[in-house]
């Protein structure tokens, strides 16, 4: 194969991922973009074993373990990805994108090992960023991954002159990176790969568990501009397009994403360092709340003329998507007006809880954005929030210093009565107090949300 | 390559990925996350190009090892954003 027609297939696979990345945008062709970006991926990777030069010759050396490590890494990936249940896919993306961000950092090894002396200054510079960056965002996203799995804490990890610690790190990293570039050598480039591992955990250690996404998505970025950097070294002008739209992208969805919790970058990021302490929640636990049963809570929904439903990712652990259907065709069923009122960081991702939904069929046009839903909460009879809470919680508007002061909330204390189904007076994933739960007009229904769902549906037929 | 002609390419192609996802809807977020992570799987290339070149144990074993994790990014990345999309397609109706 020619280098033209290699480079006019390398181009063709760029315009792919442009049409994929467009396609993604809008909801009708979401899905066409993403098979365009996988068709273009395929064609980018199968072109590279029939392009022989002068580097390399057909066919390509060490063919064998090439094609055995794409087998291994399909029956990895293709299972996880079929598998995973959808409330646990933000940690599988965070997966993906850490070992995509591995896999660059260690291209950038090997080529680095391979050239030698022979290595150019750009081409040093530019490895050295890939392995930096490529670290931390392997070593991040394994962190993400354990926040969002809940193997290890949700809170923000704070430790003593945490931000020294995490400047002097960042200050080493540069340092080892600088002395990589002047005196080549593989000891120097080691220390370096391990430095960036260390500074991918402390980075994301203080963030706190509702804001990983952020993270995720700034990672993702991040492993965009590694590919890029890659490209440069290796010579190919796919992986730079590839990689820059990724990191051009990727740093839009981020900013987007932390608006729409309400909360800048760098909140997000070093937010835990500057935190006022927060209220002690102690004394709180002890104050009476009220607690319902499924029959009160069908009475309430019974004569009421507009529901809104909340849900949280509280309703998708529980899998009673289907349920809360159900109840929701009950009451329409019986004249009453339901509507869906989705946060739009509800469940663990921005846009996770409408995947959530869908996949239990429940109708498009019951959904309603934040911004549409909010100014109806004055005349909603019943506010039922599912397996919810920071999402509702008003201390993001009265309390400020709080972790999530800012995020913008749907306002349920608006409502006429508002049902919390809880498993038990444990705060949300911020960790933060929820004053609406002590409400005189908030009644609790505790238990897990399927059954406690299915009682009020079958406590509702019987009226 | 020339240095300017790369260059060109990298800014053009971040105006592009601005550009591209500027409309987005925020119930969007998540499977356009995911499919730009599985577009970085592309570093699957660069991983068989350097897999060609390796010369050393060492420089096949880490290449290698790049490929796996290359693989796993591109091809499970593209399988969950189908897999997230194909429950929007349901209620378009």
């Amino acid at each position: 194969m020619s280098r033209t027609l290699y480079d006019l297939i390398g181009l063709a696979a760029g315009v792919a991922f442009i049409l994929a990345l467009k396609g993604l945008s809008h909801p009708k062709t979401a899905r066409r973009g993403n098979l365009i970006g996988a068709i273009g991926a395929t064609m980018a990777t199968l072109v590279v074993f029939l392009y022989a030069n002068e580097k390399s010759s057909l066919p390509l050396n060490n063919l064998g373990w090439i094609l055995g490590a794409i087998a291994v890494g399909l029956v990895v990936g293709v299972p996880a990805a079929r598998k995973v249940q959808m409330t646990q896919m933000p940690q599988l993306v965070a997966l993906f994108n850490g070992v995509g961000g591995g896999a660059a950092a260690l291209v950038a090894i090997v080529e680095y090992l391979n050239l030698g002396a022979a290595a150019t200054t750009a081409e040093v510079v530019f490895t050295v960023f890939t392995v930096i960056v490529g670290c931390v965002s392997f070593s991040g996203s394994v962190i993400t991954f354990m926040k969002l799995q809940e193997l290890m804490t949700t809170r923000p990890v704070i430790f003593p002159a945490g931000r020294f610690i995490i400047a002097a790190t960042l200050i080493s990293v540069i340092g080892v990176g600088g002395w990589v570039v002047n005196s080549l050598g593989t000891t120097p480039l080691l220390i370096l790969a391990g430095l960036s591992l260390l500074f991918g955990i402390l980075f994301v250690l203080p963030v706190g568990g509702a804001d990983v996404p952020i993270v995720i998505s700034l990672l993702n970025a991040f492993t965009g501009l590694t590919v890029a950097a890659s490209g440069y070294v290796l010579d190919s002008t796919l992986l730079i397009i590839a990689g820059t739209l990724v990191g051009a992208s990727g740093t839009i969805l981020t900013r987007k994403m932390a608006e729409a919790m309400g909360r800048s970058l760098f909140g997000t990021l070093f937010g835990a360092f500057t935190a006022k302490a927060q209220d002690a929640a102690g004394a709180a636990e002890e104050r009476p709340v009220r607690s319902g049963s499924p029959d009160d809570v069908a009475i309430l929904l019974n004569y009421a003329r507009r529901v809104v439903i909340v849900p949280g990712f509280g309703l998708a652990v529980a899998q009673a998507q289907h349920t809360v259907r159900e109840l929701a065709d009950l009451m329409i069923s019986k004249g009453i007006d339901v509507a869906y009122g989705i946060h739009p960081v509800a469940g663990r991702m921005p846009g996770h809880m409408n995947v959530l939904l869908a996949e239990a069929n429940v109708p498009y046009e019951q959904l309603l954005e934040m911004d549409e839903v909010n100014p109806t909460f004055g005349q909603t009879d019943v506010a039922i929030v599912i397996g919810a809470n920071d999402v509702v919680n008003p201390a993001a508007q009265t309390t400020p210093g709080c972790p999530i002061y800012g995020m913008p909330i749907l306002e349920v204390n608006q409502a006429a009565n508002i049902i919390f189904l809880k498993r038990s007076m444990r705060p949300g994933f911020a960790g933060i107090e929820n004053e609406l739960l002590y409400d005189p007009k908030t009644m609790l229904l505790f238990g897990d949300a399927k059954a406690s769902l299915t009682k009020v549906v079958s406590a509702l037929k019987a009226l | 390559m020339e240095p300017m002609a790369i260059l060109a390419i990298f800014v053009l192609s971040v105006f592009v990925g601005f550009e591209v996802v500027s409309k987005v809807s925020s119930t969007l977020h998540t499977p356009l996350m995911s499919g730009a992570n599985a577009i970085h799987g592309v570093i699957l290339v660069g991983a068989i190009i350097v897999a060609d070149h390796s010369k050393t144990n060492l420089e096949l074993g880490l290449s290698v090892a790049a490929i796996v994790l290359a693989t796993i990014n591109m091809v499970g990345g593209f399988v969950v954003t189908d897999r997230m999309l194909e429950m929007f397609k349901g209620n378009k109706k």
